[in-house]
């Protein structure tokens, strides 16, 4: 970027001193020093291995995943964040352990914000996993259940709890006793439509699958109320053992067992089956290698439970018995002996041929670890805020600073992208919250040519605000589960996915940047007098060609939407709500171009249509998923609505300022209207250069 | 006069005003299928000249507005009448022609496809062959007699002249077929014993193990409309009987459906009794020759002949999430002497004699399994002639888009270097 400087109104500005090149090259290797630790600086387990734990494969929603998504995605979906505190505010300015607190009585808060001296310890994901796996009865006693509606917490009998900004945490032995309650209350919820829930209902919901999360991973490793899991499968085994050999002995001594014969002589294995039974019933995690897993593929994990239950006497899986080891020293709390345990454990999955399976989790977790998209948020909008400063006059130092931030951000978000598409083995969107990462990654690229060619801040504006907003997205829709999750077979296609839905989404991104950079025209425009002629002229060009641009993407993303439809349903077109909703964006892209050529709108009028746009493509990507019909709806979202609903109502807002006579324009009052007054360039129908 | 029409059709603010009812009627046309239902929308909003009234929100609101039909053809006039007085032949203007020539293409591929397209399922278990297709809305009264040793005789009566009741009369049935009763949906309820039933409906055949009852019409995507009918058959000398015929009888998707629920209230040989009982025979003999009848969904016979060899349903493992659906069939065609066996599954259709075969929906894997049903597999048959359009549309309109922007984007740039 060493050409930046040299051109454009503002490279009259002073040139940049000593403490602005300090300051600014100082910010960037704050960042870049961060990013570097993450990336090469193991953190070194202090007690049990827990690293070594969180790198563990297992299979869950259909996928090889290690031990640290599990915990990640399920500590996400109940508590919405992935960490558990264990330390923070009492009454009257107390701060100790949440026990401590409690004993003094009051309400319990967490560290705020401006506590720069406090550092709580905390679970991460993987401690947390461990403990609920692990050491049950501990875990029933953290603040993960997140209830905020004040209905479902009265239902519940619930006080105190846990505060952060707002939001309530509860313990699972604050809600034990109350479990009829909600259990009646979600069984009249299940007969209510979704579209036709409450918010109290839908809280009922989210509680009760909450709920049934934390009972599955309770129950993958050990029955939840076993004591020490590694003597009681030893008690198990020995139980088989005795009555088999009873039983033979019988049959020798040609001895008829009736039924109740039989049911004595199992009692005692009875007794232990009965929970492993349970186990096998729900949905756990499937956490058991079978022996020689490495020929067998995906069928060679099974469920604790099934695999207990399947496997008597002799045949017992030595991975059974190494995970018991590791659940028993775990709960007795000896670190040496888990860790041992462990290294068994990692060293039985390579000889079992696991070594695709443990290399993938190996990756995953650095993956997880690495928080690609949230470093590149923050670098976002750091940016974002230098070029604001750019903008208030002070230096082409920080347009140039925000570039190089901009920049190291983008290499965290592509790399991120590719690492997601490596790991999964897909094209980049798959999902809703891919198509969020994706629509933000574009949108940086088309910000960084805009800024290539016009260097004057505008672009890289646009790249930070959306980047952030939808990597803000993404992160919001990363709370409903595994992001990764397998296809279900109609969108098990590599090639649509990868032509269909990446350039469908490059349409929606080019969308918004077109928005945003119409935006930026209105609100410079109307509360500051910096929108002079030449950049409300460049800022029409950009939006001309950026709307070119979605025509192009959207169109032909639509239509090879409709050519895969051809080829799984049996017809090109439906009008089924997503191909309804991608249509209207290319009919509002071709209306606004010939709208233009025509001349019926000019430059603001251009302006006011690409916020439009916005709305339109907003209602495309989230709306029509609301509408809970038709083939396409990937996920049904309600919390989404309401800040749908407020983004639309901003734009129109946007739209409605943008209307105002020009006279109440703070950069036109006192000029004369730079192309309002202009005769419309170039003739009826036929396109006007840019 | 004819210039102010060539003027109006010609203009670009006519192209502006249908772009914007087009968006209009997209956005009302998919809002409205949360109330009206997928299907009812499609038809109202889309392929009608004009809608009358539409639902939002389930909010009705009498607000007349232009139908997809009339968008898209003034679309169409507007966008030729522009071109032909417009005309110019310039590399400049070529990326305008070709992407408005690839729309027309799209928008007359899409006509004649609404036109033209004609849609039908195949629905059959492992193990069976069949040569027809059938109907996923419409049935058929079907009568067949003995031609002779080798051949049969059919009658077959649409749907729709069932509808209109009356008496319906044909050469090669020796009686005449009257009408008495007549419901586009309904419902079959099982006349247990040792219960309180009203009288049957007529003594003969299914009637005298089921009743039949009138349900509404329904428009929903996953329900359908089962059509029941009380017929009476006269010859010269007097009634020969009257009968129930009812599409529960004789639609295998319904009957599976059918034994699933009894399977789970009753137990799976109460429920294949019943379901017997319900598909059974119903036949007269007029002059010694026996003709039986069946209201059956309306079949397309092809010339060749599909038999599905395996289907499989797979999922991902420990998770109900579907991972293939797949048929296995082999295709039979003697005229042309071929004999060959091709897998059917997601997206990957197979194209043969001027028709296309969609796996559509699938009845195998683990659940029929638990369920003691032979696995069986339904494929969705469309001919479509025009299904190649956008295919050709999208490739043309993307050149000419392309083009048009980077004569754009060329000068631009060249003229920012150069400044």
């Amino acid at each position: 970027m060493s050409n930046s400087s040299s051109s454009n109104s503002k490279s009259a500005a002073a040139q940049p001193r000593g403490w602005r090149v300090v300051v600014a090259w100082t910010l960037i290797l704050v960042f870049v020093v961060e990013i570097a630790t993450a990336l090469f600086v193991k953190r070194a387990d202090k007690g049990f291995a827990v690293s070594a734990f969180a790198r563990l494969p297992l299979v869950f929603n259909g996928r090889v995943q290690p031990m640290d998504s599990l915990a990640r995605n399920s500590l996400m979906q109940i508590r919405g964040i992935t960490e558990v505190p264990l330390e923070g505010n009492g009454v009257d300015g107390a701060w100790g352990s949440w026990e401590e607190l409690r004993a003094k009585g009051g309400e319990l808060a967490e560290r705020k914000w401006f506590q720069f001296s406090k550092h709580p310890k905390k679970l991460k994901p993987a401690d947390w996993l461990l403990e609920v796996m692990g050491n049950p009865e501990q875990a029933d006693d953290r603040y993960i259940f997140v209830i905020n509606h004040p209905d479902l917490r009265s239902l519940l009998k619930l006080e105190g709890g846990l505060d952060k900004s707002g939001l309530h945490f509860y313990r699972f032995n604050d809600i034990t006793d109350r479990m009829k309650e909600l259990r009646a209350e979600v069984q009249r919820v299940a007969k209510i439509e979704a579209t036709q829930r409450t918010p109290f209902d839908q809280a009922v919901v989210k509680l009760d699958n909450a709920f049934g999360l934390y009972f599955r991973l309770k129950n993958t490793l050990q029955p939840q109320d076993s004591k020490d899991f590694r003597k009681e499968l030893d008690e198990y085994l020995a139980a088989v053992k005795s009555a088999r050999t009873e039983a033979q002995e019988r049959q020798s001594r040609g001895e008829k067992m009736d039924r109740e014969a039989i049911d004595q002589l199992l009692a005692p294995v009875q007794k232990l089956a009965s929970r492993y039974e349970v186990m096998a019933r729900i949905d756990a995690p499937l956490i058991v290698p079978l022996p020689h897993a490495g020929d067998k593929g995906h069928e060679a994990w099974h469920r604790m439970g099934d695999a207990l239950l399947e496997a008597t006497g002799e045949t017992m899986p030595e991975s059974v018995k190494l995970l018991a080891g590791m659940a028993s020293a775990y709960q007795a709390g000896d670190v040496a002996k888990f860790n041992q345990e462990i290294g068994s454990y990692q060293g039985l999955l390579k000889s079992e041929g696991l070594i695709k399976e443990v290399t993938k989790s190996n990756q995953e977790t650095f993956f997880n670890q690495l928080l690609a998209f949230k470093r590149s948020m923050y670098m976002y909008i750091v940016a974002f805020l230098l070029v604001l400063l750019y903008w208030a006059g002070l230096n082409e130092i920080w347009r140039v600073t925000a570039m190089r931030l901009l920049l190291i951000g983008f290499v965290i978000h592509t790399s991120g992208l590719i690492f997601r598409m490596w790991l999964e083995g897909r094209p980049p969107v798959t999902n809703l919250y891919s198509s969020a990462i994706f629509i933000g990654w574009g949108a940086v690229v088309l910000g960084l040519v805009l800024e290539k060619f016009f260097k004057d801040g505008i672009g890289l504006v646009v790249a930070t605000c959306v980047g952030f907003l939808s990597l803000i997205v993404a992160h919001s829709l990363s709370q409903s589960g595994d992001t990764m999750e397998m296809m279900r077979a109609v969108l098990d296609t590599n090639f649509w996915l990868a032509t269909h839905v990446v350039v469908i989404t490059l349409g929606y991104a080019s969308t918004f940047v077109a928005g945003f950079l119409a935006l930026v025209y209105i609100l410079r425009g109307v509360f500051t007098k910096t929108l002079t002629s030449v950049t409300a002229k460049s800022l029409s060009r950009m939006v001309y060609g950026i709307v070119c641009f979605s025509t192009l993407f959207s169109f032909v993303g639509t239509v090879l939407g409709g050519i895969w439809a051809d080829q799984s349903w049996g017809r090109f077109w439906g009008w089924d709500p997503k191909e309804n909703g991608a249509l209207i964006i290319v009919l509002w892209n071709a209306l606004i171009l010939h709208l233009r050529w025509g001349g019926i709108i000019r430059e603001r009028g251009l302006m006011n249509c690409a916020i439009a746009g916005n709305i339109v493509t907003s209602w495309s990507w989230f709306g029509v998923n609301m509408l809970g019909i038709g083939l396409h709806s990937y996920g049904f979202m309600d919390a989404a609505f309401v800040w749908l609903m407020l983004f639309v109502g901003s734009q129109l807002a946007l739209i409605a300022i943008g209307s105002l006579p020009l006279s109440l324009w703070r950069s036109f009052r006192d000029v004369k209207p730079p192309s309002d007054s202009q005769p419309p360039s170039g003739g009826k129908g036929v396109p006007v250069e840019a | 006069m004819l210039d102010r029409f060539v003027k109006i059709f010609s203009s670009l603010r006519l192209t502006v005003v249908l772009l914007a009812l087009g968006i209009i009627l997209v956005f009302v046309g998919t809002v409205a299928q949360a109330d009206e239902g997928l299907y009812q929308a499609q038809e109202r909003y889309f392929k009608h000249w004009w809608v009358w009234g539409v639902t939002m929100f389930g909010y009705k609101i009498p607000m007349p507005l232009p139908g997809g039909y009339l968008i898209g053809t003034l679309l169409i006039i507007n966008l030729i009448a522009a071109h032909i007085k417009r005309f110019q032949f310039t590399t400049k203007k070529l990326g305008i022609q070709l992407t408005h020539i690839g729309i027309i293409l799209l928008l007359v591929g899409q006509l004649t496809t609404d036109l033209f397209s004609h849609e039908t399922q195949l629905r059959f278990s492992e193990g069976e062959g069949k040569s027809w297709s059938e109907s996923s809305m419409d049935y058929e009264l079907v009568l067949t007699t003995d031609a002779d040793s080798n051949s049969e005789k059919v009658v077959a009566i649409p749907q729709s002249v069932v509808a209109q009741g009356g008496e319906i009369k044909h050469l090669d049935m020796p009686f005449t077929l009257r009408v008495k009763e007549y419901w586009r949906n309904s419902e079959p309820v099982f006349r247990a014993p040792m219960q309180q039933n009203a009288p049957p409906l007529t003594t003969n055949g299914v009637a005298s193990s089921f009743d039949f009852h009138q349900s509404p019409v329904t428009h929903s995507m996953d329900t359908k409309n089962v059509p029941t009918a009380v017929i009476e058959l006269a010859a010269a000398s007097g009634s020969l009987g009257t009968w129930v015929v009812s599409g529960w009888s004789a639609d295998e998707t319904m009957l599976s459906g059918v034994r699933a629920s009894y399977s789970r209230q009753m137990g799976r040989e109460m429920a294949e009794s019943l379901v017997t009982r319900l598909s059974g025979n119903q036949s007269v003999n007029v002059a010694g020759k026996s003709y039986s009848f069946v209201f059956r969904p309306a079949r397309a016979y092809k010339p060749f002949s599909l038999t599905l060899l395996k289907a499989t349903h797979s999922v991902y493992p420990g998770t109900d999430i579907p991972k293939d659906f797949r048929s296995r069939v082999r295709v039979q065609n003697p005229s042309k002497g071929e004999d060959r066996e091709v897998d059917i599954y997601m997206n990957s259709p197979l194209r043969y004699a001027g028709l296309t075969f969609y796996q559509y929906q699938m009845a195998a894997g683990e659940m029929a399994a638990q369920s003691g049903e032979t696995p069986s597999s339904t494929l969705q048959v469309v001919r479509n002639p025009s299904w190649m359009t956008p295919y050709a549309g999208c490739v043309i309109v993307a050149a000419g888009m392309i083009i048009q922007f980077m004569i754009h984007l060329v000068g631009f740039i060249s003229r920012r270097k150069a400044a």
